[in-house]
C-alpha cells in the first residue's frame, strides 16, 4: 500500500444496466442459478466500504509469469508469447494502488488444467494457467503469458468461447469486489459467445476487449496487450455527518 | 452541450466460469508449486481474539442442487467489530485475524466450510449498531454478476430485531434466509439462488 490517507467513502452505485443480468437463457447454466427475486438495495456500510488488501509479500518472484511459473526449469510454456499490462483505476479515473489481481486461462491450445475439462485439445506440461500480481502506486500492473486458444463448451451444439483471460480484481472494499474476462482485439468469435452477449450493450462488450499495444512490445520476444479496469468510484465524505463519536 | 461529468464506466462483469479454481485456489484443484497456499484458506491462528466458530453450507440451484463448482468468500469484522482494512478509522483490528476468507465448495458434496470467529458489532451510518454478521459473496459458473449477501446469527435475535438491514426487508418472512442456525460451534447457512427459500441477495 502507498502511504495515501484511505478513502472512506460510499461506493458509487452499481449500473445493473450495464452488467450482465442474472437471468440469460442464451447462456443455459444462467437459467437455473439466477435469483428471481429484486435485490435489495441498500447505500454501503462499513462491512462494504472496508475490504481486504494484500501486500507484496504473498507474491512470489514468477507470479506474473505464467509462461515460467509452472514450467521446468529451463523449459517454457508453448504458445504465441505475450505482455498483458493495463491500469486499475475508479469511476473517477483514480488509479487503485495495491489492487490484488488474479488471472487464469486455457493454454495456447484451448485446454485448461483442470479434472473438469474434457476438450481434446493437449494439456502443454509447462503451464498451469494461474498468475497473480498487485498494482503499482499508480494503479499499473503487468504480467506475462502465452495467448490462450479458443475452445468448444457444452452449451449449443457448436458454441466456442472467443480467446479470452479470466480477472479476479480486489479494490479496497469488499463491495468493488469484480469478476470479468478479458477479450483479444480481432477476434470474430468475440460477437458469437453467449456469454459475451449475456451482456446488452455493445459499448460494455468493448471495454471487455484488449487492443494490441505495439508500443509495450518486447522485440524478438513478445507481444503486448492492454487491458485497463474500472472499479467502482468512491463518493467524497466532505460534506456528510460524521458518525456519532467520532 | 454541457460540461461532461468524465466518470468511467465500471468494467462490467463476466462469469467466473467452471475453472475459477485455476485462478483462485490453484491448489485445491491440483496446480501445485506455484502458489505456497491458496488464499483466504487460514483467517485464524492460535492468537485470535474471540469465539471460534464454524460456517457450512450449501449453495442450492433452482432444481434443488447444491453447486459444486461455486466459489465463497467472506468478509467480516474482529470480535471487536473492527474490520482489518486501510479503510478501517475507528481504530486497529485484531491483527492475528484477517477478516477474509475464501472457500471453493466441495466437487462431490458442494459444502463450504470457513473456519473463523464471531464478529463483533459494527456501527450503521447512523451509529446504531447492526446485528453480528458477515459478508458473503458468491461466484461460480452461471452466475453472470457475484451475489453479495450477508450472514446473522440465530443466537443474536434482539440484534437482528433492531438490525437496520434486516429491518429493510419489506417481506418479513425472507428475512430467516440471511440467519444462520446453531449446532454446537457450528453455523449452518444454506443459500437458495431460486424459489420459495431464495435467499435476499443486495444491491450494495
Amino acid at each position: 500500500m502507498s502511504n495515501r490517507k484511505p478513502e472512506t467513502g460510499a461506493f458509487f452505485q452499481r449500473d445493473r444496466q450495464w452488467h450482465p443480468p442474472a437471468y440469460t437463457p442464451n447462456y443455459k447454466t444462467s437459467v437455473v442459478r439466477s435469483p428471481q427475486r429484486a435485490l435489495l438495495s441498500f447505500d454501503n456500510t462499513l462491512s462494504e466500504i472496508t475490504g481486504p488488501v494484500f501486500g507484496h509479500s504473498i507474491l512470489g518472484e514468477l507470479d506474473n509469469d505464467l509462461v515460467h511459473n509452472f514450467a521446468k526449469p529451463g523449459e517454457s510454456a508453448i504458445g504465441q508469447r505475450i505482455i498483458v499490462h493495463g491500469r486499475v483505476v475508479d469511476e473517477r479515473g483514480k488509479g487503485v494502488a495495491g489492487a490484488l489481481l488474479e488471472f487464469w486461462q486455457a493454454n495456447a491450445g484451448g485446454r485448461y488444467r483442470h479434472k473438469r475439462e474434457g476438450y481434446i485439445a493437449a494439456l502443454d506440461p509447462n503451464f498451469g494457467g494461474c498468475g497473480r500480481t498487485i498494482t503499482d502506486d499508480d494503479g499499473y500492473y503487468r504480467f506475462r503469458t502465452v495467448k490462450p486458444g479458443a475452445y468448444p463448451w457444452p452449451n449449443g451444439v457448436n458454441d466456442w468461447r472467443p480467446a479470452h483471460i479470466h480477472f479476479s480484481v480486489f479494490g479496497h472494499g469488499f463491495a468493488q469486489r469484480l469478476i470479468t474476462q478479458m477479450y483479444f482485439e480481432g477476434d470474430p468469435m468475440i460477437w458469437n459467445c453467449p456469454i459475451v452477449r449475456s451482456i446488452a450493450d455493445k459499448t460494455a462488450i468493448e471495454q471487455l476487449i484488449a487492443p494490441l499495444d505495439m508500443n509495450n512490445t518486447i522485440p524478438m520476444d513478445a507481444r503486448a496487450y492492454r487491458f485497463d479496469i474500472v472499479l467502482r468510484g468512491r463518493r467524497s465524505t466532505l460534506f456528510e455527518n460524521r458518525l456519532e463519536g467520532n | 452541450m454541457v460540461q461532461q461529468l468524465g466518470f468511467l464506466k465500471e468494467t462490467p462483469s463476466q462469469t467466473a466460469g467452471p475453472y475459477v479454481h485455476i485462478g483462485c485456489t490453484p491448489n485445491f484443484c491440483g496446480i501445485a508449486g506455484v502458489y505456497e497456499a491458496d488464499l483466504g484458506v487460514m483467517m485464524v491462528n492460535d492468537k485470535t481474539l474471540g469465539e471460534r466458530i464454524t460456517l457450512r453450507g450449501h449453495v442450492f440451484d433452482g432444481t434443488g442442487t447444491p453447486l459444486r463448482d461455486a466459489l465463497i468468500e467472506i468478509w467480516q469484522a474482529d470480535s471487536s467489530g473492527l474490520y482489518n482494512s486501510p479503510s478501517e478509522l475507528r481504530g486497529a483490528a485484531d491483527p492475528n485475524f484477517t477478516g477474509w476468507g475464501r472457500c471453493p465448495t466441495h466437487m462431490e458434496t458442494g459444502e463450504f466450510v470457513f473456519e473463523t470467529i464471531k464478529p463483533g458489532q459494527v456501527p450503521f451510518k447512523d451509529g446504531r449498531l447492526m446485528a453480528p454478521h458477515i459478508s458473503m459473496w458468491i461466484v461460480a459458473r452461471g452466475i453472470n454478476i457475484g451475489l453479495q449477501t450477508r450472514v446473522y446469527f440465530d443466537d443474536a435475535k434482539a440484534a437482528n430485531d433492531q438490525d437496520p438491514i434486516l429491518m429493510r426487508i419489506e417481506h418479513k418472512n425472507r428475512v430467516q434466509t440471511l440467519i444462520a442456525r446453531r449446532e454446537g460451534s457450528t453455523y449452518h447457512f444454506d443459500v437458495y439462488l431460486q424459489g420459495d427459500e431464495e435467499t435476499v441477495f443486495f444491491d450494495v
